[in-house]
């Protein structure tokens, strides 16, 4: 009876982390009109990890990088085109546009930190 | 949400009077953003606070009908290495700290001499271990557990979150047994803080090797960076002074004395020098200029002394202009590291599920004790795990090839252009200024009907005073050469692709090629014969008729640049078809051809059709990069997988194609090719290695080899495997740096 509580444990825990990881997401930040909106890179994530905007219209990212670690030294906007480096304790203003609604990610080089603008 | 308000410094160029300061001002106070804006008239200069953005300050300026460019020098590397110095002493002292924990008891565990965890009387000693490791992850990972507490908040998990999981499973179960061996059966009961210390240790060492790699790959950047003279002696009310290279101003006069740098761009006023630019361009000859000419910042004057106005400063020289382009191209990613990256996304949640499943397998199917087997094959498969050197894989070798490139003088866009260029089957090449020098001259004349030399080449260059073609600059030059007076000229027009006809003193006289001279009824007689045997010596001829009878023909030639022929031999070698494009004949063109080794010829192609062209080439299966000048040859630079544009100096159009070549010479094409083909290779090794390693490492740490030969890998082992599997990669990728392109001959 214990053996199958702890198998069915173990699978309970897989689908956890394939909803955790895979299937939610984490609530998006709106960023609201005129200033640019501060992303704080530390401890292996973006904060704020996932921006709401809006679709068509430019959006101006604020980075400030605190981890020293070189994984955080470059944000890069694949899908749009845009790449920073961001030095250490020195704010980076990243200016994009998503031009149709949907997701666009942001990462470091190796994909580890990684964050979202939700366009809409 | 916050604004962060900054102060920007702004040069000035156009101001005359007071009148100018307030027009600047408004225009800067205009700008959303921008809470306070000052001009001071005698430095030229205006301070701006607010958060706006500088584009759009010295947009407002232009607007304003003045010119504006941010006052700054090219950030220095010397804070970042500082910084990265810093971080690599703080990850040695973590490693310090958890291998003086770590190390003593793997050791007494080895030999024997620790007490056994459950025995009473060995409580407190175990209490004191317990404690010290648990320093050793609060002090020495602490930031992991951190880093994977927020990811998992964030929805993410990343190799934080594996090291985390990994030495926190094992001091949370070593400190049960510890504290409450009850819990847990007899034959189980064992402690796993030396791994825990060890593994920590490890990883920390493995960061702080990658970090001391990874300064290398930068390299090409700093070099650089390093061009930049950090003073310029700049001459203001007629007092020279150094000041600081971020003080110079737009317009401002400046001197250059031998054996300095030129500090930024600008035009020489007064003075003669040879400077040496190949630190920029590749190309290793020094160039002389003089009054006039333009001076590149970074470069070194090597000889006499000149005072020149500086135009471009700050973000605008040429050479901040390119470390911004090698820095973009050094982020971009080509089609290869897509696949890694997709995995990437998932990987580290897919260790976990295998983990789990792991766990659940040595649970029903392990032999006893089976909760130490389930316990170590979890943890060694999270340790083993190593989504980093996947991660790095790709970036660089990206990293360190483009760098690689801007040595040489050669500007790669993009990751993308990097790899299409490793790729190539057909290089096409501009015939002017790209295997020939560009620089045509007169070479011979015929003149026939009662014409002689001088009047032939009298008549040809008075007309040709109404054209800008390099080949008509060239007929003019030679008849200026020989101090021939020119003749009135009127009506002038160029006939597209067949040349050129106007009135020259009263007389209609007509230049071009066989098939105006035919649609004129212009009888040739003997020309066209003597035209063939030009053409064949690499001439292009062109036939002169005056008042409706041939006068003659003049013939020009570009020089073929003395490199040509070996760099195409070159481009042979990587087993790439070389072909030729021009406008000009037929014969001459085969005739240039033939000299150099080209494979095919196309010949007669108007200016607008090269893109067809390559279109036409693309179309039988080819890859194909076109090397031109960039400006004339856009749109076929466009049509190409990788377009090259070849110039001379640091005025080639590096904005305008995927890969600029600063230096003049066609060796940059082979040079480019096989700097491609090296970091494509590189790519693929670490591809490779990292997938390899993850393939075979995830499932022997799982225990898969336990039931054939009884291997179970030890988490500590498993540790150094992950700490050094992306120092591996950065190795590997720092291997391009000795990459040198003669190799590429072989």
């Amino acid at each position: 009876m214990s053996s199958w509580l702890i198998n069915l444990a173990g699978v309970a825990v897989i689908g956890l982390i394939v909803w955790w990881f895979g299937l939610s997401r984490p609530k998006a930040q709106r960023a609201a009109g005129a200033g640019p909106l501060e992303v704080l890179v530390d401890n292996g994530v973006y904060t704020p990890a996932s921006i709401e905007v809006a679709a068509g219209k430019p959006v101006t990212l604020r980075f400030l990088r605190k981890d020293p670690s070189p994984c955080a030294e470059k944000v890069l906007f694949d899908e749009l085109g845009v790449s920073a480096d961001l030095p250490l304790d020195k704010p980076v203003t990243v200016t994009v546009t998503p031009a149709k609604p949907g997701e666009y990610e942001f990462t470091c080089q190796m994909r580890m930190y990684r964050g979202r603008l939700v366009a809409r | 949400m916050t604004e962060t308000a900054t102060v920007t410094r702004l040069s000035i160029s156009g101001m005359s009077c007071a009148g100018c300061v307030s027009t600047v001002e408004n225009a800067l106070k205009s700008v959303p953003g921008v809470t306070e804006a000052m001009v001071n008239l005698v430095e030229r200069s205006a301070t701006v606070t607010g958060s706006a953005d500088a584009q759009a300050l010295i947009a407002a300026v232009r607007a304003a009908s003045y010119d504006a460019a941010v006052l700054r020098g090219i950030d220095d590397e010397s804070e970042k290495e500082a910084a990265e110095m810093a971080h690599y002493r703080r990850l040695i002292r973590k490693f310090i700290v958890a291998t003086v924990v770590g190390a003593p008891l793997m050791l007494a565990e080895y030999l024997g001499w620790l007490p056994h965890v459950d025995a009473p009387e060995a409580l407190g000693f175990w209490l004191v271990v317990t404690a010290v490791s648990l320093f050793v992850l609060v002090y020495a990972a602490g930031h992991m557990f951190i880093g994977a507490w927020k990811s998992f908040r964030a929805h993410n998990a990343n190799m934080d979150t594996l090291i985390a999981l990994g030495t926190g499973t094992a001091w949370v179960y070593s400190a049960l047994v510890v504290m409450w061996p009850a819990l847990v059966p007899a034959a189980a009961r064992h402690a796993y803080f030396e791994a825990a210390a060890i593994i920590i240790a490890l990883i920390n060492l493995g960061q702080a090797l990658e970090m001391r790699a990874r300064g290398k790959t930068s390299e090409a950047i700093k070099r650089l960076i390093g061009l930049q003279p950090k003073t310029a002696r700049v001459i203001r009310d007629g007092k020279e002074m150094d000041i600081p290279i971020a003080e110079v101003g737009l317009d401002e006069t400046l001197r250059v004395r031998p054996g300095e740098k030129i500090p930024v761009d600008g035009v020489i006023i007064d003075g003669h020098s040879s400077v040496d630019e190949s630190m920029l361009t590749g190309e290793p000859m020094p160039v002389e200029k003089g009054a006039g000419a333009e001076v590149t910042g970074g470069t070194l004057n090597t000889s006499g002394t000149f005072l020149f106005q500086a135009k471009h400063i700050g973000a605008d020289t040429a050479l901040a202009r390119i470390i911004e382009l090698v820095r973009r191209a050094q982020s971009s990613k080509p089609a290869i590291g897509r696949l890694a990256d997709r995995i990437s996304s998932v990987f580290v949640p897919a260790v976990l599920v295998i983990a789990v499943l792991t766990f659940l397998a040595w649970f029903n199917l392990g032999p006893e004790p089976r909760l130490s087997y389930m316990l170590v094959a979890t943890m060694t498969v999270l340790i083993i795990a190593c989504p980093c050197a996947l991660g790095l894989a790709t970036p660089i070798s990206i990293m360190v090839g483009v760098g690689k490139a801007a040595e040489y003088g050669i500007l790669i866009r993009n990751g993308e252009a990097l790899q299409q260029a490793g790729k190539l089957t057909t290089v096409v090449l501009d015939k002017t200024g790209t295997v020939t020098a560009g620089h045509p001259t007169v070479t011979a004349l015929v003149a026939v009907n009662g014409f002689d030399e001088t009047r032939l080449l009298q008549h040809a260059a008075s007309l040709e005073t109404g054209s800008e073609h390099p080949l008509a600059q060239a007929i003019v030059a030679a008849a200026r050469g020989r101090s021939i007076g020119l003749l009135p000229l009127a009506g002038f027009e160029a006939l597209s692709g067949r040349g050129v006809r106007g009135t020259v003193g009263s007389k209609p006289v007509f230049f071009g090629n066989a098939r105006l001279m035919e649609e004129q009824g212009i009888a040739l007689g003997e020309l066209p014969a003597r035209a063939a045997e030009l053409s064949r010596q690499a001439q292009t001829p062109m036939y002169f008729a005056v008042d409706g009878k041939a006068a003659g023909i003049v013939a020009v030639a570009d020089p073929i640049k003395p490199d040509s022929k070996a760099a195409i031999a070159r481009m042979h070698a990587l087993r790439l078809k070389v072909v030729m494009i021009t406008g000009d004949n037929r014969a001459t063109a085969q005739a240039v051809a033939a000299q150099v080794g080209i494979d095919e010829v196309l010949a007669e192609v108007l200016p607008g059709d090269k893109a067809a062209k390559v279109a036409e080439l693309q179309a039988r299966g080819e890859i194909v990069g076109m090397v031109g000048d960039g400006i004339n040859d856009a749109p076929a630079l466009a049509q190409a997988d990788v377009g090259l544009a070849i110039g001379t100096g640091t005025d080639v159009a590096i904005e305008s194609a995927d890969v600029a070549l600063m230096r003049g010479s066609l060796h940059g094409v082979p040079d480019a090719i096989a700097i491609s083909k090296a970091t494509v290779r590189n790519i693929k090794q670490n591809l490779f290695g990292a997938f390899i390693y993850n393939v075979l490492g995830i499932p022997v740490a799982a225990g898969a080899l336990y039931p054939f030969i009884g291997l179970l890998l030890n988490p500590i082992i498993a540790g150094g495997a992950m700490a050094m599997s992306s120092v591996t990669v950065v190795s590997n990728a720092n291997r391009l740096r000795f990459f040198r392109a003669v190799e590429a001959k072989a």
